[in-house]
């Protein structure tokens, strides 16, 4: 098990370094940069010796593998730099939209796994029943709505409706809970709801494999209770797939939200990600695309764990 | 009743003929207008407390108005700050004291002398002095190494800044310069502290102090930005509000949800015709509507450098294909757009009126006899019918794409066959800026009507980095120094509309589409707050307050 964890640990540093290279150039070849746009985003007349001068603050006069280097350099240091639009840290810029980008997430997950496990299984059981066929229209329609239409829905719902729309400042939820709630439900159920359709039909049909299989047969053979059955032998092997499409979902929502926090107005990663990329914040952009990159090597590296523990196989192949 | 007010309610009234709105408008929208005007017949009594939330579309890059050139950061920061002079926003352009009680200026021109307010307090409870105006100044004009002052070349006849004592300041010019007290109003010219300016001229990027009407509390990146009230500001009395928050809301819709769902009582940049008709006809009375000319306008760049438009006659058939009045009519109702003018804000100062407006290439009434014209245009040019060029477009919907459709429209029917291109803001600006066009649609912002600063895109392209359309003209460039130098009205006036006439009609460079009407709709409750031509003006919250409910 250590030389499985440590192979898959080693795998990580190239895929990272790899990963920061081709943010690095991509960025430097797409047109127009952060100086012109700071300065002529309302059409002010900017002379070309102020534009230089702000290049040169931000170290863009220098040859371009100098600025890889003291950007790696930088990352070996776990320093981030400074935000070339705003000059703050981007460590801070990231940690304050970051327990919002994780709360939700974590929220979405929780919603979806609550609906789509039971359901899917559901569904698996009473399969080409009426029960199967509404949670399968449930699911495709989950499929095919996407998440920030819904936002858009739930908005001008609760507006005509209510003539109220959730806050539009995050509050943590350790300082008001309901505040903190009554903003980041509404996402979480957008967003839990579509994450919950790809879970659910996962789910069904991972529990209908597994309820072909001789031990599912042996079990009710020996005349085991039919709950216990799905529960303890049909579910829990059924899961194994379902756990990595959560997982690597739960990865994309870090920083992949970006019209829903649109909608919603939140101020999450996936939005800092969209302003970094239109204001050519290059430090920004490869510090996020970077967090975004650790995060889904550290999620498929807790998975490839959970496999092996779940199926011992695996750790010995 | 102020005739603009007549024409909103007006304009609601035939919208919207019958129900609760008409009465609305009628009842509350009246009542709430002339409150913030002179002409108020019953003025009601501003009541202290609250916070105002408004909503902001983008957020600050730097905290230093020296140096940034966005409204972004005007809105949520103007209110931490005093200027020298500013604008009266009742009374817009009348310029009138901030911290500067006084002022004479030489009978030559040279010097402008201030007498400061007595007493100002900084936020941290200091004095303010002249000193601390010098050193701004100082810092606008002649900024030190590794220091950006965006707008220093506004300054260029500033020889130097003096304070004889703490009360006075003097500004000494090399030439006498028409627009000097108007850049002296400047709302991006923050007043900040001389002492810590000396330490560390760039501290004001990331910090905030100020002798306005609120004191800074918090800053959260992406989100908000809150101020409370200053109780030692200088005017007893103001501000009435006990402080404010800015929401930074980037997505058109979500601002205009949020306002909607009263999580902020208004935007102060500007809505669409179409986000005005929402929340009017969901709010009814609740919301009231202020609407002004707007000193920005759309412009059509053609690269003069490209063949065929090197060729003036080519230039002149593009501009004069386009109807603009009807453009006026159309555009209107989908974008903020609606002023038909030429280099300066129709209806201000130096405006040319409409009789000699309609004199120039592109501005007459009559459209099929302009496109006769531009057709004969083009053939003298040597220009076949069906000629192919590109149009570069911003990826902005609003005004950009209205615009960029409609004048696509116009010049298919002078038998021109153009391809858009539209692009996002980085690579469009690297591509006006670079040459790397054929035609494009730019604009141009300004926070006072002023020739100095609207003329100025138009001058050479070796005299202007604002001219994106690459041509040199000595003529314009003179025109512009005479009429910069002019002191006499009358004169001045003879000498922009001379200045116009070039750019617009004989050599047809570059030219404006429409200019832009700047649309606020707020909720009924938000007092004291008046609209004016710009929107980077008016900002410091001073005499805002809410009425309870």
């Amino acid at each position: 098990m250590r030389r499985f964890i440590l192979t898959r640990f080693l795998v990580m540093i190239p895929t990272l370094l790899g990963v920061a290279l081709l943010v690095f150039l991509l960025l430097r070849v797409v047109p127009g940069d952060i100086v012109q746009l700071k300065y002529a985003g309302e059409g002010a007349f900017v002379p070309k010796e102020t534009l230089d001068l702000e290049r040169a603050r931000l170290g863009l006069d220098k040859p371009l593998w100098r600025q890889f280097v003291d950007w790696m350099w930088g990352m070996v240091r776990f320093d981030f730099g400074l935000s070339m639009w705003t000059g703050r840290p981007i460590r801070t810029e990231i940690a304050l939209r970051l327990q919002l980008s994780l709360q939700l997430a974590i929220m979405a997950t929780v919603i979806a796994s609550l609906l789509a496990i039971p359901l899917g299984t559901l569904a698996a059981v009473k399969q080409d029943t009426w029960v199967d066929h509404l949670v399968r229209i449930f699911s495709i329609a989950g499929l095919a709505t996407p998440s920030f239409w819904l936002g858009i829905l739930m908005i001008l719902s609760l507006l005509i409706l209510f003539g109220w729309i959730p806050p539009m400042t995050f509050t943590p939820v350790w300082v008001d809970p309901w505040a903190n709630l009554s903003q980041l439900i509404w996402p979480a159920l957008a967003v839990g709801y579509r994450y919950s359709a790809m879970a659910t039909r996962m789910t069904r049909s991972a529990v209908l494999e597994v309820l072909r299989e001789d031990y599912v047969r042996t079990a009710r053979a020996k005349g085991l209770w039919e709950p216990l059955v799905i529960a303890r032998h049909a579910l829990r092997n059924a899961l194994l797939p379902v756990t990595a499409v959560i997982g690597l979902e739960f990865a994309f929502l870090i920083g992949g939200l970006v019209v829903t926090e649109q909608v919603f107005n939140l101020n999450g990663i996936g939005m800092l990600f969209v302003e970094a990329i239109s204001r050519r914040d290059y430090t920004m952009t490869q510090a996020l695309v970077l967090l975004v990159g650790v995060t889904f090597i550290a999620v498929n590296f807790v998975l490839d764990l959970l496999y092996a523990i779940l199926d011992p196989r695996v750790r010995h192949r | 009743m102020g005739t603009q007010t007549e024409k909103v309610v007006r304009e609601y009234a035939r919208r919207f003929p019958r129900g609760v709105l008409l009465m609305a408008a009628l009842a509350f929208g009246f009542q709430a207008w002339t409150a913030d005007t002179p002409q108020a017949a019953t003025p009601e009594t501003p009541q202290p407390g609250g916070e105002l939330v408004f909503a902001v579309g983008a957020e600050p890059p730097s905290f230093d108005g020296h140096r940034e050139t966005t409204f972004a950061m005007i809105h949520p920061v103007a209110p931490h700050y005093s200027l020298l002079l500013k604008f009266d926003a009742d009374n817009y352009p009348k310029i009138v004291g901030d911290l500067a009680e006084s002022w004479t200026v030489s009978r030559d021109g040279l010097t402008f002398t201030f007498k400061i307010r007595d007493g100002v307090k900084f936020h941290d409870g200091s004095l303010l002095t002249a000193r601390d105006i010098k050193a701004t100044y100082d810092k606008i004009v002649a900024p030190p190494a590794g220091v950006v002052s965006v707008r220093k070349a506004s300054y260029a006849a500033v020889d130097r800044v003096e304070a004889p004592d703490a009360r006075t300041v003097v500004f000494r010019l090399k030439w006498p310069e028409a627009s000097m007290l108007a850049n002296l109003a400047s709302p991006w010219n923050f007043i900040y502290k001389a002492d810590i300016l000396a330490k560390d001229p760039r501290w004001y990027e990331k910090n905030i102090l100020g002798t306005g009407p609120f004191k800074f509390v918090e800053y959260v990146s992406g989100s908000h930005w809150v101020g409370k009230r200053h109780e030692d500001y200088f005017v007893k009395g103001r501000p009435y509000l006990d402080g404010y928050r800015a929401l930074f809301i980037r997505d058109t819709a979500a601002r205009l949800a949020a306002v909607r769902g009263g999580r902020a009582l208004v935007e102060f940049r500007g809505d669409s015709p179409a986000a005005r008709d929402d929340l009017v006809r969901a709010l009814g009375d609740k919301v009231v509507v202020q609407e002004s000319t707007w000193i920005c306008a759309l412009t059509l760049v053609i690269n003069a450098e490209k063949k065929p438009f090197d060729d003036p006659r080519v230039r002149r058939a593009l501009t004069v294909a386009v109807d603009r009045w009807e453009a006026s009519r159309v555009l209107s109702k989908i974008a903020f757009l609606k002023g038909v003018g030429g280099l300066l804000r129709p209806g201000s100062e130096y405006a040319m009126p409409e009789a000699e407006l309609t004199k120039l290439a592109g501005f007459g009434k009559n459209i099929e006899a302009s496109r006769t014209e531009a057709r004969r245009l083009l053939r003298e040019a040597g220009v076949p019918d069906g000629f192919k060029f590109t149009f570069k477009n911003r990826d902005v919907a609003m005004p950009y794409q209205p615009m960029g459709i409609y004048l696509i429209d116009q010049w298919r029917k002078v038998g021109l066959n153009v391809t858009q291109i539209v692009q996002e803001t980085g690579p469009y600006t690297a591509d006006l800026r670079a040459g790397n066009y054929e035609t494009n649609q730019d604009f141009a912002c300004d926070f006072m009507d002023e020739p100095d600063l609207q003329l100025f895109k138009y001058l050479s392209s070796d005299k202007s980095p604002a001219n994106y359309g690459r041509y040199k003209d000595p003529t314009l460039d003179d025109l512009y120094l005479k009429q910069a130098r002019a002191t006499d009205p009358a004169e001045r006036k003879k000498l922009v509309w001379a200045f116009e006439r070039r750019v617009l009609d004989e050599m047809a460079y570059q030219w404006p589409t429409l200019w832009w009407q700047r649309i606020i709709p707020q909720w009924a409750k938000l007092k004291g707050w008046k609209i004016t031509p710009s929107h980077y003006l008016n900002q410091d919250l001073r005499d805002v307050w809410l009425a309870k409910e």
